[in-house]
């Protein structure tokens, strides 16, 4: 997956920035509908469950922009470890946004409630009705979440690090395209 | 191609941007820590709810936090069509739907007798053709004694029994009532209410009002109730000293054919109170006579099919909407509690309370 591109591709940054806003709120959501008892609770639930799908869908489409645009290369001086955690921690982001939807709907199904996207959209459960697979997947969801939660903190301050600290352009081949990414370049040199 | 900088000078530059950095994951991190509740202790969420039903009542494993004493129902509700007019619910369409119900008593002893108290419940989940439900839970009073979540934690907490005498300190629950007149109307009925020897025999409230919305997009708030067609007065079951008397009537009355309810829809007018489950709609408002429930048979709850349905009273179907009662997602979040802690008890994983064995009964 090593490329010659020194950015993401323009789909890849739309998804990245779109889906990032998406998911941020839907952490937001999730925890802030579990801690209340107004009526905040049921329509943070209302989001909750059309967006997670919508977030399920993003990010099929972002792994095949993924595998069509593989991302740019890690600059070459990054140590051995720092490189190692920028890959395992993007694939555990790839995994949680695929997982969290699916457990969240899987989930449901177990507990046999209806899996309502609006007043009247139905999805058809995805797992046999059982109260402990309910359990086991509910608990999942919350953990799973948190686990996000960390990684996302962890992706974020690594960004910053790249943009404020390293200023090795990894930041901004998430946030500028190819050419004004060289337009500016030669600036930024001493 | 890399930015080149001597040693000192990127040390010199990066304080500040180590500082905002650290800025930033502190905003986010405290903005998740406040919205999730962990850093707003005060505030009142389903968590806070379901544990002082625990404090109250004590845990038992397995079981509803309120409500755990209870049977399950399989029936059936035969639509007239009635209620087509103000619903586009499948359930009101002419015809039958499946349903799985639950009588039970309030409280979170699933082995506390009948006649401690004098209100039952009913709950029901119809399973509609199109794959969508309504969930149901309804009281045998009209109203409810408090209309916020609020109140009704303060009510809890006011009721939980003192250590030293197993029993609520009145001062506590005269100063709660004394603090909440909107009980008046609930006290009022509780003080001639007894606790009935049949589950046949009551009638039983929505409590909370609802919104039907019809097919050209006409909302109508209502409430229901399911009115019985067994009037008699019940057997003396209840003096045989069987603690349990509720569930063998029902048993004996299904033995010999079905139980009958009618589905009573109730139409608000203009102005009338849908977010106070404390107040009474005039009783002259329009009712529907929406259909027939129809009960066949009953099983116990430790092994019948509502033994894992969560009564939800915001599962509902196209046609049918919450309305503005505060009771209503406190109430659909705090079951989701009580169904996450009771299946994490069935699946017997880490943390989870344990079953005990059924106390003796008492000779």
């Amino acid at each position: 997956m090593k490329s010659d591109a020194k950015t993401f591709s323009l789909p890849a940054r739309i998804l990245h920035w779109l889906m990032a806003a998406m998911i941020l709120a839907m952490l937001f959501i999730g925890v802030g509908m579990v801690a209340s008892v107004s009526e905040r609770h049921e329509w943070l639930l209302r989001i909750h469950k059309p967006l997670g799908i919508a977030i399920l869908i993003l990010a099929v489409v972002r792994l095949a922009v993924r595998l069509r645009h593989p991302p740019p290369a890690l600059p070459a001086d990054l140590p051995a470890v720092q490189k190692l955690a920028a890959h395992a921690s993007h694939w555990l982001l790839y995994l949680l946004m695929l997982a969290m939807p699916l457990i969240g709907w899987a989930m449901l199904s177990a507990g046999g409630y209806p899996v309502m996207l609006s007043d009247s959209l139905r999805l058809p459960p995805i797992f046999p009705t059982s109260p402990v697979a309910f359990a086991v997947l509910r608990h999942m969801h919350s953990w799973f979440a948190m686990l996000l939660f960390l990684t996302f903190i962890a992706h974020m301050a690594a960004a910053l690090y790249h943009g404020l600290i390293r200023r090795d352009g990894v930041l901004s081949s998430m946030v500028r395209g190819e050419k004004q990414a060289e337009v500016i370049e030669p600036a930024t040199l001493p | 191609m890399q930015e080149e900088l001597s040693a000192p000078e990127r040390r010199k530059g990066n304080m500040g941007s180590w500082a905002l950095i650290v800025a930033v994951i502190a905003l986010v991190v405290a903005a998740f820590g406040y919205v999730g509740g962990w850093l707003a202790p005060q505030r009142l969420t389903p968590k806070r709810i379901v544990d002082q039903l625990q404090d109250n009542a004590g845990t038992f494993a397995g079981y509803r936090r309120n409500h755990a004493k209870g049977v399950c129902v399989v029936g059936y509700f035969q639509s007239n069509g009635h209620a087509q007019a103000y619903s586009d619910a499948q359930v009101f369409a002419p015809g039958r739907t499946p349903l799985v119900g639950r009588f039970a008593i309030p409280g979170g002893n699933p082995y506390a007798p009948d006649s401690s108290v004098p209100i039952r419940s009913m709950a029901l989940r119809f399973a509609q053709a199109n794959g969508q439900q309504w969930r149901t839970g309804m009281n045998s009073m009209p109203v409810f004694p408090v209309s916020t979540p609020q109140a009704f934690y303060d009510q809890l907490k006011a009721q939980q029994p003192d250590p030293a005498t197993g029993k609520p300190d009145p001062a506590k629950v005269a100063a709660f009532f004394a603090a909440h007149p909107e009980t008046a109307a609930f006290r009022a009925w509780a003080k001639t209410a007894k606790p009935s020897a049949s589950f046949a025999t009551e009638n039983y409230w929505s409590l909370d009002a609802f919104v039907f919305t019809n097919s050209a997009g006409k909302r109508q708030a209502v409430r229901w109730r399911m009115v019985p067609e067994a009037t008699d007065t019940g057997s003396d079951a209840g003096s045989g000293g069987n603690p349990d008397y509720l569930a063998s009537d029902l048993a004996q009355r299904l033995s010999q054919g079905p139980l009958h309810w009618h589905l009573l829809v109730t139409l608000a007018q203009p102005g009338d109170p849908t977010n106070d489950a404390t107040k009474e709609w005039p009783a002259d408002r329009q009712t529907i006579d929406a259909g027939t429930l129809v009960l066949e048979h009953t099983e116990p709850q430790e092994s019948g099919p509502c033994r894992d349905i969560n009564y939800d009273p915001l599962v509902l179907p196209d046609g049918i909407e919450a309305s503005d009662d505060p009771l209503l997602p406190a109430r659909s979040a705090a079951y989701a509690v009580s169904y996450l802690r009771r299946t994490s008890e069935e699946a017997h994983l880490p943390g989870a309370a344990v079953a005990h064995p059924k106390p003796e009964a008492k000779p």
